[in-house]
């Protein structure tokens, strides 16, 4: 998987003129019969990598260019040469991937099409009041196949509140604000769903399946649409995340390197490299994908937690000797110097 | 605001840290919309209206749900659909629970029920609650009307709380339409089925999906489960309505349901066309002309645009139907009318009602393993209830075979009617004597005339091809007996012994003749989809089904010499308005072509 992203002016210039067109794109009345039908012909089936338990080979997604640009969760189904989409209709293209917002944990997605069906997003769009009814449109338990429309479920959004979330060693990345909804959209297949209000108006994309961190309890929440916004445009402009989030408290995040390892399910899950963002003290210090991280100085690592944690012992400025297996051989690689780490986000009020 | 927070009340609440009470949800919405709204002339007296009348109709549809309790083997739900007493279930409810079993209204009493028909494959069975006449029922209303979005209702016995026997309602939406579930780790396949975001928790098996006005939809039967365990994630799914009203005559004849084959298996071609990618040779597909590469269009009146598609349709078919499909061969549509096999034999299907194969997971709670038991639905009689015991009739092939006798005898009672008075009072007064003969003259549509007499001794038909004649054996012995039948005239397939079948039926009735049954229904030959109910006899090698429209006239009769054979398929016309049976038109085809249309001029008696 790749995460290096050609910078594309174009496109923002037509981001930008879609949002001077104004974003409620649509008025109805009544049942969800017509907003649904509305969203879901902006929704896409993704199909890529995967289809073990717990690691789904099948997501959704969101079209939100007449060009074919699409905004969905980024996970382990996306890590695959061909990433299928199939549109309402049943037309199917082939996606690539454009980029990835690490921290936002979305990924932008492209097909060659015209004049398609989309939602256009704004990162002025307000967010959604506690109690607002909403709709949730995913590719279910990948019920729907083909021209068979993705499912519709209702639901309130229940509370708007920092996300806290990890399923088992891995922990979610983005801590801003998410919608958590009273309707059970954490199923296989629904990440990167769309989450609407009762109008068809774009509200969010529906999050992975996650637990919260305090109570254990699977979450079903959505990334507010501005959230949505910020991130598209990030990936869209190549240039990497301004905030890189912050990890657990006391943990060093190795993105601030430049390394973002495989996902963190288990509980000593190898520290090996999936992608190395371009021109960071990772890039430069020649680390590659399928490097497996084995200490950091003269300390032994054998998970990613303890990578994080030994990276924390170490000063701002320090130099960071790494030791790494790479086709068989040991490799010592020197980075530095460490980057500071942020101040952890304060979450933003709702509105 | 008790209805509306039933709305938003869901079992997975209990993952909210904070649940904001929606004390006025319009002007709450209204407040903090994320756009504006249009001006807000909502009057609060219409929230309080939309409550009131979904209130009503929940009330409504309630009395028609049924708790089914099969003590240790768990229980589930269903849904009365006649006054009688008929309820639909699901099959993997009544499974462990048998013939005799218990079922509980929202009236708090308790009521006999016995097991009528069963269809495994579609996850379908029909009781029947004993002990009143004027039962709730629900409307059957037509599924295919039902859009994504639409607002919807389950009603039933989640978790088996209806210790008080009065149901559980959960709301919903309606999350997908025509959905296609395979058959998961069971056979019990859900084709053409509602998804629904209404809770469907084991325990609602059974029971009644229910559209906004209170009519019946769906079956509930099963849901999309994952890391939580049973219990619901937003994702149900129901048996259609549509489906339900195919099989329901089969299931209240009591017999065992089987679902169609074409006989033939598709694929979706590398440009996206669903094309035949197998077929059997002993297929009347096969024989109708249907071939490997051919593109399937159309399979009964419905287009096929997917694979899922094609299996929605033959999925909600029972076999023996016999429906129109549309193929195309190197850009050419062709239709043809093929008669769909059955899945199973017999033998099969008794096996997996005794759990034999494919056994689904009871409805029970989580974790419950029923105690393995000899099969409930093949009691000794006197292990059933004094009640039930003269309402159970086995025989292999069907469910129960006594409700098949009440289906004839309902059936019978109707072409009674159909039929001429003098016709009835001459078969009562000379049973035993020679009858006058039936004749019919007229002219060919394809041109020239005919004659055709149909007696108890013989039959004969004159065309301007030759004259053929028919002795039945033993004719006397009426339509019991071993008739020796033949494929006369030629080109017909056995025409002559169609129209004699038929004038006994006409004559004698059904009475007391072993060897017909209640079939079930069938959309009427040659005319709109409508179902007809069909009588089946069979004699010697030969096959006979007659279908009986509503008033009783017979207006169809499908003739097979031998099971190999290509059938006779003969439908009557009549003048409308006409209340008797005698026809004006007769149309045979045979092997795929029309044989002959013969236009009646002159009948008698």
């Amino acid at each position: 998987m790749t995460c290096s992203v050609s910078p594309r002016p174009f496109v923002v210039l037509l981001l930008s003129g879609l949002v001077l067109l104004g974003w409620p794109p649509a008025v109805f009345a009544g049942d969800a019969t017509e907003p649904g039908v509305y969203a879901a012909r902006r929704v896409v089936k993704l199909y890529g990598a995967g289809g073990i338990r717990g690691l789904e080979s099948y997501q959704t997604g969101i079209l939100v260019s007449p060009t074919g640009h699409i905004v969905t969760a980024l996970s382990t189904a996306l890590d695959s040469e061909a990433i299928d989409c199939v549109l309402d209709d049943g037309r199917r293209y082939p996606a690539r991937l454009l980029g990835a917002d690490l921290t936002r944990e979305l990924a932008v997605l492209e097909i060659d099409g015209e004049n398609l069906p989309c939602f256009s997003l704004s990162t002025s769009t307000p967010r959604a009041a506690v109690g607002s009814r909403v709709l949730a449109l995913s590719n279910l338990f990948g019920v729907a196949v083909g021209d068979e429309r993705v499912s519709l479920q209702h639901g309130v959004i229940a509370a708007c509140v920092p996300l806290r979330a990890r399923r088992g060693a891995h922990e979610a990345a983005y801590r801003g604000d998410v919608y958590i909804l009273d309707c059970t959209t954490n199923n296989p297949g629904s990440p990167g769903g769309c989450l609407t209000d009762w109008q068809g108006r774009l509200l969010g994309m529906l999050g992975k399946e996650l637990r919260a961190e305090p109570s254990g309890i699977w979450l079903s929440y959505a990334l507010p649409a501005d959230e949505l916004a910020r991130g598209y445009e990030q990936v869209l402009s190549g240039k990497p995340p301004a905030d890189p989030g912050a990890a657990t408290a006391g943990d060093y995040d190795p993105r601030l390197l430049g390394l973002q390892l495989v996902p963190d399910l288990l509980d000593q899950t190898p520290a090996y490299v999936e992608t190395v963002l371009p021109e960071s003290a990772a890039a430069t210090a020649g680390l590659e994908p399928d490097d497996l991280l084995v200490a950091v100085g003269d300390r032994t690592i054998n998970s990613q937690r303890a990578l994080r944690q030994e990276l924390a012992r170490l000063l701002p400025g320090d130099t960071v000797r790494l030791s790494l297996i790479r086709a068989g051989a040991i490799v010592t690689v020197v980075l530095g110097p460490l980057p500071a780490r942020p101040e952890p986000a304060t979450a933003e009020e709702p509105q | 605001m008790t209805a509306v927070r039933c709305r938003h009340y869901w079992p997975v609440v209990a993952a909210l840290a904070v649940m904001v009470q929606i004390q006025r949800p319009a002007t709450a919405t209204e407040a903090t919309a994320v756009a504006p709204e249009p001006a807000a002339t909502v009057s609060f007296d219409l929230v309080l209206e939309a409550e009131r009348q979904r209130t009503e109709t929940i009330a409504a549809a309630s009395k028609a749900a049924v708790a089914i309790f099969a003590g240790a083997a768990g229980g589930g739900s269903g849904v009365l659909i006649s006054p009688d007493g008929y309820a639909l279930t699901n099959f993997h409810v009544v499974q462990p629970a048998g013939i005799a079993m218990q079922c509980g209204l929202n009236d708090g009493q308790l009521y006999d029920a016995v097991l009528v028909g069963l269809d495994p494959t579609g996850d379908l069975a029909v009781i029947k609650l004993l002990g009143r006449d004027d039962f709730p029922a629900a409307e059957l209303a037509d599924s295919d009307a039902v859009s994504i979005g639409d607002e919807c209702f389950v009603i039933g016995n989640p978790f088996l709380l209806a210790t008080d026997l009065r149901p559980s309602v959960s709301a919903g939406i309606v999350s997908g339409v025509h959905r296609y579930q395979f058959p998961a780790g069971t056979i019990l396949e859900y084709a053409d089925c509602l998804q629904v975001d209404a809770a469907i928790n084991p325990g609602n098996s059974g029971g009644g999906l229910f559209d906004a006005a209170g009519r019946l939809i769906g079956i509930n039967g099963r849901a999309s489960f994952e890391k939580r365990g049973r219990i619901n994630v937003g994702v149900g799914y129901a048996i259609s309505s549509n489906q339900v009203r195919n099989f329901l005559g089969v299931l209240k004849g009591g017999r065992l349901a089987d679902h169609a084959t074409l006989g033939a298996t598709v694929a979706t071609s590398f440009d996206g066309r669903v094309v035949v990618s197998d077929i059997l040779e002993s297929s009347d597909a096969w024989r109708r002309g249907l071939r490997i590469d051919d593109e399937v269009v159309a399979l009964a009146g419905r287009p096929v645009r997917s694979v899922n598609a094609f299996k929605n349709v033959l999925g909600t078919l029972p076999a023996g139907w016999r429906v129109p499909l549309v193929y195309r061969r190197e850009g050419r549509p062709t239709e043809i009318v093929v008669e769909l096999a059955g899945v199973h034999t017999t033998a099969m299907l008794a096996d997996i009602i005794s759990g034999g194969r494919g056994k689904p997971a009871p409805p029970g709670k989580p974790g419950e393993q029923p105690e393995p038991r000899p099969n409930p639905l093949a009691p000794k009689p006197e292990d059933l209830p004094e009640a039930i015991r003269p309402l159970y009739e086995p025989r292999l092939g069907f469910t129960n075979f006594h409700f098949n006798r009440v289906e004839l005898e309902r059936v019978a009672a109707l072409i009674t009617t159909g039929s001429s008075q003098a016709a009835d009072e001459q078969a009562a007064d000379q049973p035993n004597a020679d009858r006058p003969a039936w004749t019919f003259r007229g002219r060919l549509e394809q041109g020239g005339r005919f004659e055709i007499e149909l007696a108890d001794q013989a039959a004969s038909i004159s065309l301007p091809t030759g004259v053929s004649r028919w002795e039945p054996v033993a004719a006397a012995a009426g339509l019991a007996a071993e008739a020796g039948f033949d494929a006369s005239p030629p080109g017909s397939g056995g025409m002559l012994a169609a129209l004699t079948l038929w004038r006994q039926l006409l004559l004698d009735g059904v009475a007391g003749n072993g060897r017909m049954i209640y079939w079930g229904q069938q959309p009427q030959a040659g005319a709109g989809g409508e179902l007809v109910d069909v009588l089946e006899l069979t004699s010697g090698a030969g096959r006979a089904r007659f279908q009986v429209a509503a008033s009783g006239t017979v207006v169809a009769v499908d003739f097979l010499l031998s099971p190999t054979a290509e059938p006779c398929e003969l439908e009557f016309r009549f003048t409308a308005g006409q209340d008797n049976q005698q026809p004006t038109a007769m149309v045979v085809h045979h092997a795929g072509r029309r044989f002959a249309t013969f236009l009646i001029e002159e009948a008698s008696p």
